[in-house]
């Protein structure tokens, strides 16, 4: 996979991640194109797109479009099913999950798709195993939260 | 995840006044980032975003370099920034912090760090290699949350020259206990061997340690390593193939742990790695191939389930399957599977079909063929990504026969497409190869509009360019390899090409481009009409010193030429060689294309013309007018042919009225096109004009069927059976309301895909029926009843003669008229039918020594001996005489037995009996005399009507008071509402002089219609083909609640026709005049009348059919 964006309705990235090395120009103008493009699709089209010489695979989820580029030899279905995978680990991690949980809590969306790709790869295709992986890092993380909280909060306020 | 519940920004205010949202209470609130998305939500213009965030950013800044921020601060800090990078806006400063919170923060905001980090850089990036440490330090660590984070961005970005100071750390975690470090560690190494394959070239032994892991995940991630390894080297891992496959068969038989299911599906991702890495391993190798064969099968029968998931395997399996040395069984299943693919009526799935047929349709062109319907529809898909990979398809199968209407497609979709990558791939790809493929054979304005499309170009200066450049780049090459093959056409192209563009790749020499160009002149194959194309580009190009060398060479060589165009070009070339001025001024550079005036009145001509015309010129006369002239020579001479032709149902060809599109196609595909015909004299109408007729509607374009395969294609394809399926299934999905689109698929559908076929074109399904004529009667079984009874009668007509002579010995020596074993009817005494006929041949003719010649009448004789001498009867009544029906037609309906003729002896009456393929017309004569009548003749004639008689017209005789009856068989001429029979009957007793009588019989068309049982699509394929077609407005039975049903059913009732289908507010009924002419019916409610249309294609039927309907319609 050479990246994934999200993107809202209203054509707002929520959500990017580059697994090929590209300025930020290039970047910029990928997901301004391939936005604007997906936008303009209806929905009873194909969920698949040549662009340029990469395939895009994206799906619409509520107000959320998730759009993979892969390249032209990849399973453009397998795609379409680790979109689908990421949405329903979302969705258990924050139980329901919804375009706000997303905007809000963007880092724990790029957590969550770190433990299943890496490096442009399906890493782990456990649900149970992806998840276990991200509650330990919690685990820590609100042990280390608790006590500093109420440290910061007496200090700065 | 369809039950996700849509939240839209419209419910964000609201929700952004909460403290705490539903469903994520165990998540941090970052109050800060809160803050500033609700900034930006509430605003209105792009304008005041950026302002928002470049103040959010100054602040950003400047607590970010403030020594005072702890790390908690940093890591919130750290969000926002990448938020506001996300909204495209660049926070470089904070790049440098990102790194310092991966390194200095605690467990939770070295977390942050690392993702800002993978986010904010690219592995090009110099900052990262300040990264090198802190990742040192974390895979170190105790903590195993460390260890990951940082297996996790090594995984995803690491500089490649540092790659060797944490190698060993890595290979380390190998072994680690843990597996989720394990997996990571071999993604990381996967990472490190795509951006530094010689790295880690001395570890390949480990990584077959972790494809042996007994962790699955861990096993799933050394894969992906094995896929690119393989790539690359696939004679390396062929000891590999068995370990893959028994993993492969693990996975399918569901070995493994449930949680690596997906929607009950065992561990797809890694069925489908496997699957990729077993293709890689099996291509062109037998042996390897062999060992996973089973398991290939194996993963087709499991993926059963309809989810996406199964469809994803079963795709790469079918993609192995073409890959790896053939199996036709697992071939076979695999293109069952494609059919399901490409005839599925989800998109997606329809899309990776036609990506599996493109995938493997060189190596099996047939299954394009049965799939050649969808393939049509897919071509006018709304979307343009299934109508690109359908051209993408296409391009696969082109070749000389079908180019120019692929051709013709791909240039439609050229047109309509905006995307400048696509087209110019699109064009690149598909122009070359085309041309070359089927240069000569093209229309010439394909390679015009092409032309057309690279001078025009697309909106974009650069893609123009780029698509040019890519033009001149590639012709020069195909130049310098061997320019001979190439088809002429082709050949004008690059010149043209050359000539305009190449001045746009800077560093190709002009006389480079010059010389190959002069090669081309001096090749044997060139035509004259490329030389000159040629010299205009040469002209075009001849620029500077060595330019104009060439040029004055070339040009010396043909400005002696015989050819006076090229002549032409050759000075024109000599001339604007030599004078760069006039040569800038004729040819501007650089101009583009500005549209020219043209002076399309030629007015700047008017002298001349009223010169010549004053010198005794003839006035000009435009081309169609001098046609036209040519065609009324032309149909004098070809009038006494036009009555001898037969007249069949296949023989029309396509006389299409509809569609223009068509028209093209079939001519493109025939090479004599028939819109051509309809213009009158042009060449291709002298080339097959001997099969044409000038009939009295026009040009009646008739065709042996046999010679025109091209045209028995449509409904040879038609019938096949899988085809039929196929298009039964589309159209419950998508009723068509006129057939029309479905017949435009289906001509569109046997250009493309001719000359596909193993060998012949006339069969392009591969099984298409034995009989290709669609209306040929059908073959009579001997097991139907009627049948039975015919094929003894046929025996009785024309036995061998040593047979004859052995039932006319029967026959006399037992005097019985009838054989003992030819049931019931034979013990009426009057002799029926086939056995009249066949006795009357024996027993009278051979007394009849006037045309025989004298011989000893024993028969004659004989049957005076039998004569048995009866009162006067009253002639027998309609009751009798149908008593007197032959026994196959006693059970038919017959019309009246109507009286023809009666004089002192002889009384005739005749009735019609309808047959399913035949009418037949019983004649009944009575003989009311004492004696009996030794020889009867019927003659029977008709303008109308072709009449055909078992007998040869000799009744053979009767006996006195006795019925003797004849059979003829009738069918249809030339239509007309009502046709009529004239006879003559001619008789001689044994003493007396001959007696003759005549008569006519008179019957309507309507006995002589037959329902024609086809589909809607067979219906639509013939409506376009018929020339002869009527319209009318008839009564509508309206007092029924369904007037078209009633109304149809009336007409199916009373004149047989056969309903095809009702669609709405319209109904299409089909129907055949005997023998074996179509005629089709078109009705449409339209104010409160039923709108007919009727086409055929024989001439005034379908005015005779109008008529009957509206009779039947109104007696009704």
């Amino acid at each position: 996979m050479q990246f994934m964006l999200l993107f809202s309705r209203q054509g707002k990235l929520r959500l990017q991640k580059w697994y090929v090395p590209l300025s930020d120009k290039e970047r910029k103008k990928i997901s301004r194109d391939l936005v604007q493009t997906i936008l303009a699709r209806k929905p009873k089209m194909c969920s698949f797109l040549e662009w340029r010489d990469l395939k895009i695979v994206y799906k619409r989820y509520a107000s959320l479009y998730f759009c993979c580029a892969v390249e032209d030899q990849d399973n453009e279905l397998i795609t379409l099913e680790i979109i689908h995978r990421y949405v329903e680990l979302l969705d258990k991690y924050f139980g329901s999950v919804c375009e706000l949980d997303i905007i809000f809590n963007f880092e724990k969306a790029y957590f969550i798709l770190d433990e299943f790709l890496l490096g442009g790869e399906a890493q782990e295709t456990s649900k149970k195993n992806v998840l276990k992986a991200i509650e330990q890092a919690d685990l820590l993380q609100e042990e280390a939260e608790v006590p500093r909280s109420v440290l910061e909060e007496i200090g700065l306020t | 995840m369809s039950d996700v519940v849509e939240k839209t920004l419209t419910a964000l205010p609201g929700l952004l006044s909460l403290d705490s949202q539903p469903g994520s209470n165990k998540l941090s609130s970052n109050s800060k980032l809160r803050n500033l998305i609700r900034g930006i939500t509430e605003l209105t213009s792009k304008h005041e975003e950026e302002k928002l965030i470049q103040r959010e950013l100054t602040s950003i800044k400047e607590q970010v370099s403030s020594p005072n921020t702890s790390m908690r601060q940093m890591k919130e800090l750290m969000v926002r920034a990448i938020y506001c990078e996300m909204l495209g806006y660049e926070a470089s400063f904070s790049y440098i912090h990102a790194i310092k919170l991966a390194q200095q923060g605690t467990a939770l905001e070295k977390r942050v760090g690392y993702l800002a980090v993978s986010l904010f850089l690219n592995e090009s990036h110099e900052l990262l290699l300040l990264l090198v440490n802190t990742v040192l330090k974390d895979l170190q660590s105790t903590n195993l949350i460390e260890v990951c984070m940082a297996l996790t961005v090594v995984g995803q970005m690491f500089p490649k020259d540092m790659i060797p100071a944490i190698l060993p750390l890595v290979e380390e975690k190998l072994n680690h206990p843990k597996e989720i470090i394990r997996r990571k560690a071999v993604l990381a190494l996967y990472k490190f061997y795509l951006i530094a394959p010689n790295q880690v070239q001395h570890i390949h032994n480990k990584f077959r340690k972790a494809l042996c892991d007994k962790d699955p995940g861990v096993m799933t991630a050394s894969l992906h390593i094995y896929l690119q390894l393989i790539e690359e080297n696939p004679e390396g891992y062929k000891d590999l193939t068995t370990s893959f496959v028994t993993i492969l068969k693990q996975v399918v038989g569901g070995k493994l742990p449930m949680d690596f299911n997906y929607h009950s599906v065992p561990a797809p991702w890694l069925q489908i790695q496997l699957l990729r890495i077993l293709c890689l391993l099996g291509k062109n190798d037998q042996s390897t191939s062999e060992i996973m064969y089973e398991v290939l099968d194996e993963s087709l029968r499991r993926a059963e389930i309809n989810h996406n998931i199964t469809y994803a395997i079963l795709f790469e399996c079918v993609k192995c399957i073409y890959t790896i040395h053939p199996k036709s069984e697992l071939l076979e299943k695999a293109a069952k599977c494609i059919g399901n693919f490409v005839l599925s009526p989800k998109i997606n799935l329809k899309y990776l079909g036609l990506k599996a047929l493109t995938y493997v349709v060189q190596q099996d062109p047939k299954l394009a063929l049965q799939h050649q319907m969808t393939i049509i529809e897919c071509l006018d898909h709304p979307d343009l990504i299934i109508k690109r990979e359908t051209l993408e398809l296409l391009f696969r199968i082109t070749n000389a026969q079908n180019v120019t209407v692929i051709v013709d497609k791909m240039l439609e979709f050229l047109r309509i497409n905006k995307d400048d990558y696509t087209t110019i791939d699109l064009v690149g790809k598909t122009m070359s190869t085309v041309f070359s493929v089927g240069g000569d054979t093209m229309q010439p304005d394909i390679p015009n509009s092409f032309l057309k499309l690279l001078s025009e170009g697309f909106d974009s200066v650069e893609e123009d360019r780029k698509l040019r450049l890519f033009a001149v780049d590639s012709y020069v090459s195909l130049l310098q390899g061997e320019p001979g093959k190439l088809p002429q056409r082709f050949l004008q192209v690059i010149s043209w090409v050359l000539g305009e563009y190449s001045c746009l790749r800077a560093d190709l020499e002009v006389d480079t481009v010059l010389r190959l160009l002069a090669k081309l002149l001096d090749m044997k194959t060139t035509s004259s009409e490329t030389k000159s194309w040629v010299l205009m580009a040469m002209t075009k190009l001849c620029e500077g010193g060595a330019g104009v060398s060439v040029a004055r060479g070339v040009s010396e060589t043909y400005s002696s030429s015989l050819d006076t165009v090229l002549r032409q070009r050759a000075q024109e070339l000599q001339h604007l060689s030599q004078d760069p001025e006039l040569r800038a001024r004729v040819l501007p550079r650089h101009t583009g294309l500005e549209p020219l005036e043209v002076d399309s009145s030629l007015s700047f001509l008017d002298g001349f013309v009223s010169e010549a015309l004053a010198a005794g010129a003839a006035p000009y006369k435009p081309p169609h007018q001098r046609q036209e002239e040519l065609a009324q020579a032309k149909s004098l001479s070809l009038e006494p042919y036009g009555l001898s032709l037969p007249l069949s149902m296949s023989s029309c060809s396509i006389t299409d009225r509809q569609s223009p599109t068509l028209l093209s196609i079939s001519s493109g595909l025939s090479g004599n096109s028939n819109d051509l015909s309809h213009k009158g004299g042009s060449s291709s109408l002298r080339l097959d004009g001997v099969k044409r007729v000038w009939g009295r509607e026009g040009y009646l374009a008739q065709r042996e069927p046999a010679e025109e395969s091209a045209h028995v294609e449509v409904p040879s394809t038609l019938r096949s059976p899988s085809q039929q399926g196929r298009a039964d299934g589309s159209h419950s999905q998508t009723p068509t309301h006129t057939p029309t689109p479905e017949l435009e698929k289906q001509q569109l559908a046997s250009s493309l895909f001719v000359g596909l076929g193993s060998h012949s074109s006339v069969c392009l399904m591969g099984k298409s029926e034995p009989t290709p004529q669609r209306f040929r009667r059908k073959a009579r079984s001997p097991a139907s009843s009627s049948g039975a009874s015919e094929n003894i009668s046929h025996s009785l007509v024309s036995p061998p003669i040593t047979v004859d002579t052995l039932v006319c010995n029967n026959l006399l020596d037992s005097h019985i008229t009838s054989e003992p074993d030819v049931s019931p009817l034979e013990q009426t005494p009057p002799l029926s039918q086939g056995l009249a006929a066949a006795n009357g041949s024996c027993d009278e003719e051979l007394p009849d020594s006037d045309v025989k010649g004298s011989s000893p009448s024993l028969i004659g004789d004989d049957a005076l001996v039998a004569a048995d001498p009866a009162p006067h009867e009253e002639p027998p009544k309609d009751l009798l005489l149908s008593s007197y029906l032959p026994a196959e037609l006693s059970g038919l309906s017959h019309s009246e037995i109507t009286p023809l003729s009666s004089d002192q002896s002889l009384d005739l009456s005749a009735c019609h009996v309808q047959k399913e393929g035949d009418l037949v017309l019983v004649v009944f004569i009575y003989n009311s005399s004492d004696s009996d009548i030794q020889q009867i003749l019927l003659e029977l004639d008709s303008e109308e009507l072709e009449v055909s008689c078992e007998c040869d017209g000799a009744v053979g005789g009767a006996r006195g008071h006795s019925v003797a009856v004849c059979q003829y068989s009738l069918s249809v001429k030339r239509p007309s509402v009502h046709v009529e029979l004239v006879g003559t009957v001619s008789y001689q007793f044994p003493v007396g002089t001959p007696q003759s009588g005549q008569f006519s019989y008179k019957l309507p068309l309507s006995s002589f219609i037959r329902p024609l049982t086809l589909s809607t699509e067979e219906y639509g394929t013939m409506w376009l083909d018929f020339s002869h077609d009527t319209k009318q407005n008839l009564t509508l039975i309206s007092d029924d609640p369904e007037p078209l049903a009633a109304s149809l059913s009336v007409l199916k009732n009373k004149l047989q026709l056969h309903v095809v289908e009702i669609i709405g507010m319209e109904g299409i009924v089909a129907c055949r005049l005997l023998q074996d002419q179509p005629c089709l019916m078109h009705c449409r409610l339209h104010a409160g009348t039923l709108a007919v249309w009727l086409r055929s294609p024989v001439p005034d039927l379908p005015d005779c059919l109008m008529y009957f309907c509206q009779r039947a319609l109104q007696e009704h």
